[in-house]
């Protein structure tokens, strides 16, 4: 076993797993204290792992793919192996990071968060049960397993939605998450058929070292390389699970769910899987170009969209929803630039800011009790220092202000799109200015909501009622601590990618250098463009942050007052959020119910049941009926049908024996006559006499129904034959033609 | 004797022993039933170490003649394909007597119905075994009288009518497949001059293509009744609405599989020809079945409806998967139907216990079940993940293998004749696999209603509706592991039947090659000059 094989991968996953399980058997018997303890140290072990693994295992062997731990053969049968195996190479292991930290920073959170909560040991086996899903996912060397992860975290998104399942609303939240993500993952699964075929395995690494200008993946197949019908079925399981147009309905509402998990599964984990699996399969979309811009241009129209409806939201939690959904965006438009560790790179300092955000609004919630309407809010500055200053970092690291993480990612994305040339392969070169353009108007956008957000929640008087300001309060260190890593990491985290074309310093830039062995290398942005663009963007932010404080520094101002009322009808729209649902529910949920409908009460009930199977019962029953009229139970009845019975039978047995035509042979002048009927042989006690020239004098006479005749001569004859039934003394006769001589006959 | 006919006769010992015990009694009978079927289960594992997973053909065969002047033999064995199915079978009726509900709620004629129970299970194990036609036939019919009197006795209001309409429905088929395979028995003796039911003898013989399509016809209509195949299935909902816990279990569990089982082991090998021609239209059927039941089932009130309709969708896809006529369909199909039976079983356990606590399984009748039975509710929950196909859970490596299968299976039913009507692979598995988004939404919205929400209803909240307890926990943790090991490990299985489907397919594909030659050749036996 070499160094690459050694590393036991699968307790990464496995530990998280255990936690669930001790949980789900036995959480109802144990003290809160041994829930956390069970829960947080499941995955503080497997971030040890992930950590141990990730910094002395990996870097070796990183450039030859990285550590891979089989399992066993999971599915094996005719051509295709799959085995339950885990591979960690650059791209999985810092996911892996990431999952493991933040989900252990969450833990920590939700001890404090969930205090009061009577399903404590509920709560934390799902959570550990999503944990150990993301692993799989991000760990999952072939794609059918990344297939068990990608599931397994869109079950626990379901239960965790629907956490609080006495309201009707959470739990319908909940299935419109799973039932969504299930048309991606309808996508998904076409995508890995149309893979196989094409390529015979399932494997990433397999897949992504198949994918050449000369390989099945590049044959056209509808006049696109194969390349790109699996990238977008695939894309389509993408914009299911992390929210993009038109698929991203279900995540607004899954705010219904706790806030740490929010935190955990709808902004820094679980969402962030389609780009993922993109950066995964990148040789796969480099392949077919026209692929990624509809990658790219989907992630930018997502981007804008999300961040318009960000505006009018007035409920934290769907504010930060929004702002998620257009983030991932971002992501997906970095991507689809093939611009592939910018993405993750936006993946990884979102992951930080957008979790600190949550667990912010967490803690604002906690502190207001529990609501999280913000047009009843205000001046919480003071009130909660602590999560007011964590907050601040993240809102800045979001906005794009300099230094701060979300600056260097986003610029890296925007920057890219303009510089990336793989458009140009497709006459497409209009796709990376133009997604570009679009994502600068939505950090614009993304600068304005998120400031308005900060202002109206933070600055200024408390717009709450005295009973809730009363009880306004910080939350406990038990939350706090998390807060303020998760403050550092949104702070500081971008300087790990300062982009090698701002200092002509290629090296510093480490993620990109990093992710290079799995993503390929980072796309080269030149000084000038590099330097205009982060101008451009800092400026932008800035505009956002001001344009806000107008509107809204201290509160609701002049100016929004102002536009409220000048536009009523686009502003309930925007608030409506375009009204997509209703949309959905008119044309796509409503007919499936009202055809499934019509099906069971028109087909399966009238057609098959009534009419058809019902039809068949009838038909049967009718003759029944008709036997029915005949069985009276009347001996005379009966003696009357035995006589027309017998009569009938009598009339049959005397009918002549004969067949209704002779069979004539004919070779010569000779003739051969068969009258016996039905081919059948002739009955007992019958006497035939065959009459060749029908003068009444036969020829051949005896109890044989065949006879053999040669003429004198040719010509036109005619055949009598006669039997005679000794039994009812009868005789009949049959005549037939034959014309001997010239081969016919009859 | 052999392991497999002592499984087959061990649960009609049980049967006789119950029948000798006064009917007073229940507790022993319950006893002597849930007894036997145990037995009965750990006797059937004994066939695992004897069975040699590297040869395609029967195993373990024992072949006594019977009535020798007609050539009947009590040949019974069996091969990867019908290995896991007696398993299936012997696992289940355990499981199934194990739940106090399985009787129903007419708690009436304990005796009887463990009788009706034990021989039901030797029917089916029978049946499952049996290597000659004139056993098989028995045991089929066998199996029915049982499950005639469980619904109609121990079933619900409409027990009747349900119980009639199966009867007729399965008899009509089978007494078709009686004359077909008279007829064989009949055409072999002709080609080869000696009487023989055996299945191995019978299923060398190639028949011209008129009779081999009547046959097939005649086996294909019995078969597609069990399955059932759209649009033959409307005797499934009112059968299972009516019958038992126990009766629903087994027959979703097991006796539906008859119907594919008996397509993979009759119908594709004995008349290649004809199987081959009539292949497009089943395929056609079988994905209408999948995306209409899982129609119906988005509609439905009654819990168990629901769940009956679930599978005629998921039987859509075995037959699906047969009909690929590949190694991973047909693989995927053999592990579809066993984890069918361990889903639907557990669902039909499910929708029992409820019926138990709640006497309805109107889905309006219920909500908010889980604060009252988090156990049970989380068990179910768990089930109806493995029948939505969830990764890690045994519902999905069927499907998915027969998906794969199915999209790959490139012209198998293309045909010159059809004009561009043929239904076309890659088609199908995409219509197919809209069930991927069909079954999440209506089995979650099933458990929606019955377990999330406010618990509102006032008979919801009455004392008497307790969470599972003592054996009930065990009739679910036995379920939920069986899912959760098949779908993690599920090699086992899929290795064990790996050598008798490759066998399976290229038989029948060197049949057809044979039969294509020239059609209308009369009876034979394959391979030519070797009777």
């Amino acid at each position: 076993m070499n160094a690459a094989e050694s590393f036991n991968l699968r307790l990464i996953p496995l530990l998280p797993f255990i936690g669930a399980t001790i949980l789900i058997l036995f959480g109802r018997h144990f003290k809160r204290q041994t829930v956390v303890m069970i829960a947080a140290g499941a995955i503080a072990g497997a971030a040890f792992v992930a950590f141990t693994g990730f910094f002395q295992a990996l870097p070796s062997v990183a450039e030859e793919g990285g550590l891979r731990d089989v399992v066993w053969t999971w599915i094996a049968t005719g051509d295709l192996t799959v085995d339950l195996a885990f591979r960690m190479d650059a791209l999985s292991g810092l996911l892996c990071l990431i999952i493991t930290f933040i989900g252990f920073l969450i833990h920590l959170y939700s001890a404090g968060y969930m205090e009061h909560e009577p399903d404590y040991a509920r709560f934390f086996a799902y959570l550990n049960l999503f944990c150990g899903s993301m692993l799989v996912l991000v760990l999952g060397d072939s794609m059918p397993v990344m297939f068990v992860g990608w599931e397994g975290v869109g079950l626990c998104s379901y239960l965790l939605i629907g956490f609080w399942y006495s309201e009707t609303a959470n739990a319908s939240a909940g299935k419109k998450a799973f039932i969504t993500n299930r048309v991606g993952d309808f996508g998904f699964l076409i995508g890995m058929f149309l893979v196989f075929q094409a390529t015979g395995t399932l494997r990433f690494s397999e897949i992504n070292a198949l994918s050449t200008p000369t390989s099945a993946l590049a044959v056209a197949y509808h006049g696109m390389p194969l390349a790109f019908w699996v990238g977008l079925c695939l894309f389509i399981g993408a914009t299911g699970k992390s929210a993009q147009i038109p698929l991203y309905v279900w995540l607004p509402d899954a705010m219904a769910g706790p806030t740490p998990v929010s935190a955990l599964i709808h902004a820094a984990t679980m969402v962030t899987a389609g780009v993922y699996m993109v950066a995964r399969l990148h040789a796969l979309y480099v392949l077919a170009p026209a692929m990624l811009a509809i990658v790219a241009l989907v992630g930018a129209a997502t981007a804008l969209f999300a961040a318009i409806i960000g505006f009018a939201q007035n409920d934290f939690k769907k504010v930060l929803a929004y702002s998620t959904v257009s983030q991932l965006g971002f992501m997906f438009a970095g991507v689809g630039t093939a611009n592939f560790s910018s993405g993750v790179f936006h993946l990884y300092t979102h992951a930080f800011f957008k979790a600190g955000l949550f667990l912010c609004a967490g803690s604002v919630m906690h502190a207001m009790s529990g609501s999280g309407d913000i047009t009843k809010m205000g001046g919480l500055r003071k009130l909660t220092p602590w999560t007011h200053g964590v907050f601040l970092v993240c809102w800045l690291a979001i906005c794009g202000v300099p230094i701060f993480s979300g600056f260097f990612s986003k610029d890296a994305i925007v920057a890219g799109a303009f510089a990336t040339e793989i458009f140009e392969k497709v006459h497409l070169g209009w796709v990376g200015p133009a997604v570009g353009s679009i994502l600068l108007l939505a950090a614009l956008g993304t600068s304005f909501y998120m400031s308005r957000l900060y202002f109206l929640v933070f600055s200024g008087p408390s717009r709450a009622d005295h009973e809730t300001q009363h009880h306004i309060h910080e939350s406990p260190s038990i939350m706090v601590g998390p807060l303020v890593v998760l403050a550092i990491g949104a702070g500081l985290g971008g300087l790990v990618g300062i982009p090698g074309g701002l200092f002509g310093h290629p090296e510093w830039n480490l993620l990109g250098e990093w992710l290079t062995s799995a993503v390929g290398p980072e796309l080269e942005v030149p000084h000038q463009t590099e330097v205009m663009f982060m101008g451009i963007s800092t400026v932008l932010a800035i505009i956002g942050i001001v344009l806000a404080r107008v509107f809204y520094g201290g509160g609701y101002r002049e100016p929004a007052r102002a536009f409220a009322a000048a536009a009523p009808g686009f502003v309930k729209l925007v608030r409506d959020k375009f009204r997509i649902d209703e949309l959905y529910d008119a044309v796509i949920i409503k007919p499936i119910r009202q055809l499934s409908s019509f099906l069971f009460r028109v087909v399966d009930r009238v057609l098959i049941d009534q009419i058809l199977v019902g039809g068949v019962a009838a038909i049967t029953d009718l003759f029944g009926r008709l036997a029915r009229t005949f069985q009276t139970g009347d001996g005379q009845r009966y003696m009357a049908w035995f006589a027309v019975g017998a009569a009938v039978l009598v009339f049959l047995a005397s009918r002549p024996p004969l067949p209704s035509e002779l069979k004539v042979n004919v070779s010569g002048t000779t003739v051969t006559v068969d009258a016996s009927r039905a081919g059948r042989p002739s009955q007992r006690g019958l006497t035939y006499s065959f009459d060749f020239d029908d003068d009444g004098r036969p020829e051949v006479q005896g109890t044989s129904a065949e006879a053999r005749y040669t003429y004198d001569k040719g010509g036109p004859h005619t055949i009598r034959v006669t039997v005679h039934d000794p039994r009812w003394h009868k005789e009949s006769s049959i005549t037939s033609k034959v014309d001997v001589g010239s081969g016919s006959n009859n | 004797m052999g392991v497999l006919a002592w499984i087959t006769l061990l649960p009609l010992a049980g049967a006789v022993l119950t029948m000798l015990v006064p009917r007073d009694e229940e507790a022993i009978h319950r006893g002597i039933g849930l007894g036997t079927a145990i037995i009965t289960f750990i006797a059937s594992l004994f066939i695992l170490p004897e069975f040699d997973a590297g040869k395609a053909g029967f195993q373990l065969e024992v072949d006594k003649v019977w009535i020798e002047s007609l050539g009947i033999h009590f040949h019974v064995g069996i091969d990867g394909i019908s290995l896991w199915l007696v398993l299936l079978t012997t696992f289940l009726m355990p499981v199934t007597l194990l739940a106090p509900q399985a009787i129903g709620t007419r708690n009436i004629r304990v005796r009887d119905f463990t009788v009706a129970m034990l021989v039901l299970e030797a029917g089916m194990i029978g049946a499952f075994v049996a290597l000659d036609l004139f056993v098989f036939y028995v045991f089929w019919e066998l199996m029915l009288i049982p499950m005639y009197f469980i619904i109609g006795i121990w079933g619900g209001d409409r027990r009747l009518y349900a119980s009639i309409k199966f009867v007729i429905y399965t008899l009509v088929g089978s007494l078709l497949m009686l004359v077909a395979i008279l007829y064989l028995y009949a055409q072999y003796h002709a080609a080869t001059g000696t009487f023989s039911f055996d299945y191995v003898a019978l299923s060398r013989l190639t028949l011209p293509f008129q009779p081999q399509l009547l046959c097939f016809l005649a086996f294909a209509l019995a078969f597609a009744i069990k399955v059932p195949l759209f649009p033959l299935h409307t005797w499934l909902p009112d059968a299972h609405v009516e019958a038992p816990t126990g009766g629903s279990v087994i027959l979703a569990g097991v006796l539906l599989k008859f119907g594919t089982y008996g397509f993979l082991r009759f119908a594709l090998p004995m008349f290649p020809l004809a199987a081959d021609a009539a292949a497009p239209f089943i395929v056609i059927l079988a994905v209408i079945g999948i995306v209409f039941g899982a129609l119906m089932a988005y509609v439905q009130n009654d819990a168990k409806k629901l769940v009956a309709y679930s599978s005629v969708s998921h039987l859509g896809f075995v037959v699906l998967g047969i009909f690929s006529m590949g190694q991973m369909g047909v693989q995927g199909a053999i592990f579809q139907m066993l984890a069918h039976g361990i889903s639907t079983g557990g669902l039909f356990l499910g929708v029992g216990l409820l019926y138990d606590r709640r006497h309805t399984r109107r889905l309006d009748d219920f909500g908010g079940m889980w604060k009252k039975m988090p156990i049970f509710s989380a068990c179910f929950l768990v089930i109806v993940l493995a029948s939505v196909g969830l990764p890690g859970l045994c519902g999905f490596v069927g499907e998915f293998l027969i998906l794969l299968g199915t999209f790959g299976a490139n012209n198998a039913w293309h045909r010159a004749d059809m004009a561009g009507f043929f239904p076309m692979p890659k088609l199908m598995a995409i219509i197919s696999a809209s069930a991927v988004i069909l079954s999440a939404m209506y089995l979650l919205t099933m458990t929606q209603k019955i377990f999330f929400g406010p618990l509102d209803k006032p008979e919801n909240r009455d004392p008497h509706v307790r969470d599972i307890h003592g054996r009930e926990k065990w009739v679910f943790g036995l379920i939920i592991v069986a899912a959760l090991v098949m779908g993690v490990y599920p090699k086992p299985i899929l290795e064990r039947s790996e050598k008798s489907v490759s066998a399976l397919i290229s038989g029948f594909q060197a049949r057809l090659k044979d039969a294509r030659l020239d059609p209308t050749a009369p009876a034979h036996v394959f391979p030519p000059g070797n009777p």
